[in-house]
C-alpha cells in the first residue's frame, strides 16, 4: 500500500517513482490497453505536469498512484510518502458544511476533537475560505468548492498531492486565482505535485516539468523542462512560446493516430 | 490590479467570492403570511368539496341513505366526545407504530443486505418490487390463517405492506450513490464501517425517507384493511368502527371515521414532507416550492 501511514518515517527516494506501469482493463479480444509500460519520477518538493489528449490514461495513472487500483504489470512507490487525490468535480460530501468536509479525512485518521478544529481553521484560512465554513457546498461558487476540495486534500496531511484537471471546468479568472493559491501552498507545505491537465498553457504555468503522454495506449513520448522564473503568467511570451512548442510535439502524435 | 500580482491574490479571490455568492435578495415574509400561502388553496380543495357533497345531497341522491355535510359533522363532533374514539384511534394508532417499526427493522435490513450483496440483488431485488405492488387486502386471510384473529395478524400486513417499500427506498439509494463520492471517501482513508457512516449511510439518506414515507403509506392502508376483517374482542379499533357502522348502516357514523382516518394520514404526510424538505434542502436539492 503506498498509503499506509506506518511507512511514514521511512520516505525515500522519489516522491513518486512509476516504473514500467501498464495497465489493461478486460481481458481478452476487448481488453484494453489504458497504459503502457509509463515510467516517470517525481522528485520530492516537485511539480510536474502530466498532459495528453483524451484517453492518455492520465486518471487512470493517478488512481494507480493514490492506491485506488493496481497496476498490471510494473512498479510503484511513493516511497512510504502519503498521497492526497483532487478531482475535476470537487467530489465534497452536499451533506456536510465546507468545514466538516475539510474535518473528514482528520475524523477518518483518529485526529482528537480539539486538534481538528485547530487544523480546520487553519486550512480553510490557508484557501481563504474562513468565512464560508458554515456553508454547504451547493451554497458555494466552482472556485469556492475547488478550494474546499483542495484543503481536504491538504488535511490527508499528504506530502503527495495528486490533481486530476482540478481547475479544468473553472472560468479564466477564478483559475489564474488558483494557480498562485496552488503555487503558494506548494512552495510553503514543500508538496510534490502531479498535475494532469489538458490544458497546455497550465501545465507550462504550473509546472517544473512537463511530461506528454501518448494516447491509446498511454505511453510516456516527451518531456519538457520549464526553467523560466516563477511566478509566471498564464499569457507571457516564455509561457505562450513553450506552450506552442509543446502544442506542436502533440499535434504530431494525434496526427499519427489518423494514419 | 490585483491579479497581475501574484504574490498577493488574496484581495482579488475575496472579491471574487462576494460577487460569485451575491445572493438574489429574497423578501424574507412573515411566519403568518407564509403559513397562510400554503394553507389556503387548501382550505379551498376543502370547501369545494364541502359544497360538491352539499350539492348531491340537495339533488336528492340516495337521500334515504346518504346524509349531507350538516349531518355528518355533527355526528363525527359528538363522537369526538366519546372515549370509546379516542381509545380506538389509540388502539390504531398503537398498532400502526409498532408494525411500522417492525417494518423499519426488517426493511432496513433487507434492504441493506439486498444493496451490498450482489448475488442477493438479483434474487431478491425483482421479488421486493413484486412485493410492494401485491394490494394489502392479500395478506389478510393469509394472516388470519396463520395467527387467527390476533393483533398478531394485523401487525403482521403491516410489515408485509411496508418493509418492501422501506427496502426499496435503500436499495434505490445505493444504487444513486455517486461513485465520485465513494472514491473521495476512499481515498481520505474511509474503509467499510467508516465509509458504510460517513459517505454511504448519509448519501442513501434522501431516498431511504422517500421509502419510509411510502412505507408508511403502504402500511397505513394494510393496518385498515386489516382491522376492518380482524375484529378482536375488546379492543376498539378504527377499523371495527367501520365494521359496525357498516353493519348496522350508519353512513354518518362511517363517514366520519373516514375522515378521522384521512385526518390521521395527512398529520403523519405532513410529518415526513417536514423531514424530507429539511434533508433536501440540507443537500441543496430543494426547490423552494416545498409544499
Amino acid at each position: 500500500m503506498t498509503t499506509d501511514p506506518g511507512l511514514d518515517e521511512t520516505r525515500t527516494g522519489a516522491a513518486i517513482r512509476i516504473d514500467e506501469v501498464s495497465k489493461t482493463f478486460g481481458r481478452g479480444d476487448t481488453a484494453l490497453v489504458a497504459l503502457d509500460r509509463v515510467s516517470l519520477s517525481v522528485a520530492p518538493g516537485e511539480f510536474v505536469c502530466l498532459i495528453g489528449a483524451s484517453g492518455c490514461g492520465k486518471s487512470t495513472l493517478l488512481s494507480l498512484v493514490a492506491g485506488l487500483d493496481a497496476p498490471s504489470s510494473g512498479e510503484l512507490s511513493t516511497g512510504g510518502r502519503r498521497t492526497a487525490l483532487m478531482f475535476q468535480e470537487s467530489a465534497l460530501f452536499p451533506w456536510l458544511t465546507a468545514a466538516k468536509n475539510v474535518e473528514m479525512p482528520l475524523r477518518a485518521s483518529g485526529v482528537p476533537r480539539a486538534e481538528r478544529r485547530e487544523r480546520v481553521a487553519e486550512l480553510l484560512d490557508l484557501v481563504q475560505l474562513s468565512a464560508f465554513g458554515d456553508k454547504r457546498p451547493h451554497e458555494l461558487s466552482g472556485g469556492m468548492r475547488q478550494r474546499v476540495a483542495l484543503a481536504r486534500a491538504l488535511a490527508q496531511d499528504a506530502d503527495v498531492l495528486l490533481m486530476d484537471e482540478p481547475f479544468g471546468a473553472l472560468d479564466a479568472m477564478t483559475r489564474d486565482l488558483l494557480h498562485e493559491v496552488l503555487e503558494g501552498i506548494w512552495r510553503r507545505r514543500q508538496l510534490s505535485i502531479l498535475f494532469v491537465t489538458h490544458e497546455v498553457r497550465e501545465a507550462v504555468r504550473l509546472g517544473d516539468r512537463v511530461v506528454l503522454l501518448s494516447s491509446r495506449p498511454g505511453r510516456v513520448i516527451g518531456e519538457f523542462g520549464v526553467d523560466f522564473e516563477r511566478p509566471r503568467g498564464m499569457d507571457s511570451a516564455q509561457t505562450v512560446g513553450l506552450a506552442i512548442k509543446i502544442k506542436d510535439r502533440l499535434r504530431e502524435e494525434i496526427v499519427r493516430h489518423g494514419h | 490590479m490585483a491579479i497581475e500580482t501574484p504574490q498577493e491574490p488574496a484581495a482579488a479571490l475575496a472579491g471574487l467570492d462576494q460577487l460569485e455568492l451575491a445572493p438574489p435578495q429574497q423578501a424574507k415574509r412573515h411566519i403568518l403570511a407564509k403559513t397562510w400561502a400554503a394553507a389556503w388553496p387548501k382550505l379551498l380543495a376543502l370547501v369545494l368539496a364541502l359544497v360538491i357533497w352539499q350539492l348531491v345531497y340537495l339533488s336528492g341522491f340516495k337521500s334515504a341513505i346518504l346524509p349531507g355535510p350538516a349531518t355528518t359533522l355533527t355526528d363525527l363532533w359528538h363522537q369526538l366526545h366519546h372515549a370509546q374514539l379516542w381509545s380506538a384511534i389509540g388502539t390504531t394508532l398503537r398498532r400502526a407504530v409498532i408494525g411500522f417499526a417492525l417494518a423499519l427493522v426488517i426493511g432496513t435490513v433487507v434492504g441493506a443486505l439486498v444493496s451490498r450483496i450482489r448475488p442477493l440483488r438479483a434474487a431478491v431485488g425483482s421479488l421486493i418490487t413484486a412485493l410492494q405492488t401485491l394490494p394489502s387486502i392479500v395478506w389478510v386471510p393469509f394472516a388470519i390463517i396463520l395467527f387467527g384473529a390476533t393483533t398478531t395478524a394485523i401487525l403482521f400486513v403491516v410489515v408485509m405492506t411496508a418493509a418492501p417499500a422501506i427496502a426499496n427506498g435503500l436499495i434505490a439509494g445505493a444504487d444513486f450513490l455517486p461513485p465520485l463520492l465513494l472514491r473521495a471517501g476512499k481515498t481520505m482513508g474511509l474503509r467499510r464501517v467508516s465509509l458504510y457512516r460517513h459517505v454511504i449511510m448519509p448519501a442513501t439518506l434522501p431516498a431511504f425517507v422517500t421509502g419510509l414515507k411510502q412505507g408508511w403509506a403502504f402500511g397505513w392502508h394494510g393496518l385498515i384493511a386489516g382491522e376492518v376483517v380482524v375484529i378482536i374482542l375488546g379492543q376498539p379499533s378504527l377499523g371495527v368502527f367501520l365494521s359496525n357502522d357498516q353493519d348496522q348502516a350508519d353512513m354518518a357514523g362511517a363517514i366520519s371515521i373516514i375522515l378521522v382516518i384521512l385526518a390521521v394520514g395527512i398529520a403523519v404526510d405532513l410529518l415526513f414532507n417536514l423531514v424530507n424538505g429539511r434533508i433536501r434542502r440540507r443537500w441543496g436539492v430543494a426547490d423552494n416550492s416545498a409544499s
